[in-house]
């Protein structure tokens, strides 16, 4: 079974984030960077159906120099070896456009089974794996909470608007991931070892025979949203004075009940 | 078709969702800005009462792929019966109400027709010809500004920010007569919950339990949600703790949620909840730790237990419904 995770560094969900002075971007100098927290999913999963059924599991991602750590992390997790296409090129890119150079990358790596986070909480487009499973040609099952492969076929567990669907499919597929998947491994110490010897390729948009795609969405300006700040405290000897105040406010104040 | 718009409605139990009411009024202010029609497409099946419901937002034109095979989503046929709509009316812009199922349609659809979209909008304008439009990124610690090239741009807005403005038209009704395309997937089984409560990101009132519930049952903020029609959600730490599913989490890792009120019951307002849930136009705070973060960012701020706050709640609100 070849099995491909695209992953995505991004900053750590407990960041606070600030609009660089550019306006169109974000400050990155003081940040934490990990695995986008749904990718981490994936690499868990893509290990279990190594484990289960053999195979190889590449890890594909783009990102700048830094993004080596993320990759060294699934490789010490337990995948077998990455791909990194580190280009200035692709810092412009829009979704559609990371989604061209993912697909090239796997398309030469003609896996069975893609797996990818549902979306990156960073720039939270939701659109990079649907779009290099169009480009590739499969079948996309977002949002899987569970999968089971038998041959040549996957059967998924998703999560539709109120309530499960179970899609069945032929692979290879690519399918992304949800909270509940699975609980990712941490690196064992042993791990973190071997992940250094483990194949790492870099590789620049000229290598797969590319020219960057334009940007068609394009950041004009970024801000924080509204500041929000401590409001009244409801006052109250006892939890029923203060429900009591607590449902005054909201009726006749916020007129939101 | 010069200056047409296409929205794209979803239904659900039979009914117009309220995502794409707002969505299709969205569209409709973009037609009437640059002097174009509204087309609304609808897929799935029974979409009469949708399409009727359609008409009352301003529609100038129905197209119904009404059709057993469309009864669920998939994303392969789907997109391709809505790809083909788009490429026989080309459209400029396509709008989506952002659930489950628009935002994957809409992902499918950018990528089929090589199209920019804005996922999760939740505010435009106009700057002379130019759709300007805000999207959250970073769970919501930033909005960014972005503009989009090329047609037709999708985009796909969230819940509870662009108002829903009635508009009678009359509206004609075209059924959609093209190919329903080959799925290459199978639905083999779907299990639905039973449950009243609206959907969480599209609810008015949203009730969220935290650590501080101390264990799965969440019956107390369960009443309290049930007597204000509002929806359950929970915190990261909560569904960690196996207390609630996975589909109730509020947060960056979670759902993002935007009602006019949201009460945050023994949740301490970790960051990544607070991103989940900051675009709340109302925020109570119920906790018994007085220098939970929460209390900095609430615009009211119960210190008590929740177990007795909650159930007295419930008592005034009961009182204030019978004296209505």
């Amino acid at each position: 079974m070849n099995i491909v995770v695209l992953l995505k560094q991004v900053p750590s969900t407990d960041s606070h984030i600030e609009p660089g002075p550019n306006g169109a971007s974000i400050k990155t100098a003081d940040l934490k960077w990990v695995i986008n927290p749904y990718d981490e999913f994936a690499v868990e999963e893509a290990i279990r159906v190594r484990e289960a059924k053999g195979g190889t599991v590449t890890i594909v991602t783009i990102g700048e120099a830094k993004a080596v750590e993320a990759v060294r992390t699934a490789l010490a997790m337990g995948a077998d070896k990455a791909v990194l296409v580190q280009d200035p090129a692709c810092a412009g890119m829009d979704g559609l456009g990371i989604a061209q150079v993912l697909a090239a990358v796997v398309s030469g790596l003609a896996p069975d089974l893609i797996i990818a986070g549902q979306r990156a909480v960073d720039d939270e487009n939701w659109l990079v794996p649907a779009a290099v499973a169009h480009r590739l040609g499969m079948p996309c099952i977002s949002l899987v909470i569970g999968q089971q492969i038998d041959g040549d076929q996957i059967e998924c567990r998703r999560t539709i608007e109120g309530g499960i669907a179970t899609i069945r499919a032929k692979l290879p597929v690519l399918i992304t991931t949800q909270r509940g998947l699975n609980e990712p491994r941490y690196a064992s110490l042993q791990g973190v070892m071997k992940a250094k010897k483990k194949p790492l390729n870099t590789l620049k948009l000229s290598d797969l025979g590319l020219t960057p795609k334009t940007a068609a969405v394009r950041v004009l300006a970024m801000k924080h949203p509204p500041m929000r700040t401590a409001g009244k405290k409801i006052a109250g000897s006892t939890p029923a004075e203060k429900a009591a105040e607590l449902v005054r406010l909201l009726h006749e104040e916020a007129k939101a009940i | 078709m010069p200056n047409t718009i296409l929205a794209i409605g979803e239904v659900s139990q039979g009914s117009l969702r309220k995502v794409s009411i707002e969505a299709i009024s969205e569209a409709r202010r973009i037609a009437d800005h640059i002097g174009g029609s509204l087309q609304v497409l609808i897929l799935g099946e029974n979409l009469d009462a949708a399409a009727a419901k359609a008409a009352e937002y301003g529609a100038d034109t129905l197209i119904l792929a009404d059709d057993p095979r469309l009864a669920l989503y998939l994303p392969d046929i789907w997109s391709g019966v809505a790809a083909d709509v788009i490429q026989t009316n080309t459209p400029q812009y396509v709008l989506i109400g952002s659930t489950t199922t628009g935002r994957d349609l809409a992902a499918c659809l950018s990528a089929m027709l090589d199209a920019p979209l804005a996922m999760d909008c939740v505010g435009s304008r106009w700057e002379g010809d130019t759709l300007v439009i805000t999207r959250p990124m970073y769970g919501g610690k930033v909005l960014a500004d972005v503009t989009l090239e090329g047609s037709p741009r999708i985009i796909v807005n969230r819940a509870n920010f662009f108002p829903a403005v009635p508009k009678k038209t009359d509206a004609s009704l075209i059924r959609y007569e093209g190919v329903i395309p080959e799925s290459q997937l199978t639905i083999a089984d779907v299990q639905r919950e039973a449950s009243a409560r609206p959907e969480l990101t599209e609810a008015d009132i949203v009730v969220s339990g935290g650590r501080g519930m101390g264990g799965a049952d969440f019956s107390v903020i369960e009443k309290l949600a049930d007597l204000l029609g509002a929806a359950v959600g929970a915190s990261r730490s909560a569904v960690d703790e196996g207390w609630r599913p996975v589909s109730d989490q509020v947060g960056q890792t979670g759902k993002v949620v935007s009602p006019n009120l949201y009460i945050a019951c023994g949740i301490s307002g970790a960051i990544q909840h607070f991103a989940g849930m900051q675009t709340s136009k109302v925020i109570v705070a119920i906790n018994k730790d007085p220098e939970a973060p929460i209390f900095t960012k609430a615009d009211y701020g119960v210190v008590g237990d929740l177990f007795e706050v909650v159930p007295a709640m419930i008592e005034q609100i009961t009182r204030l419904k019978s004296a209505q």
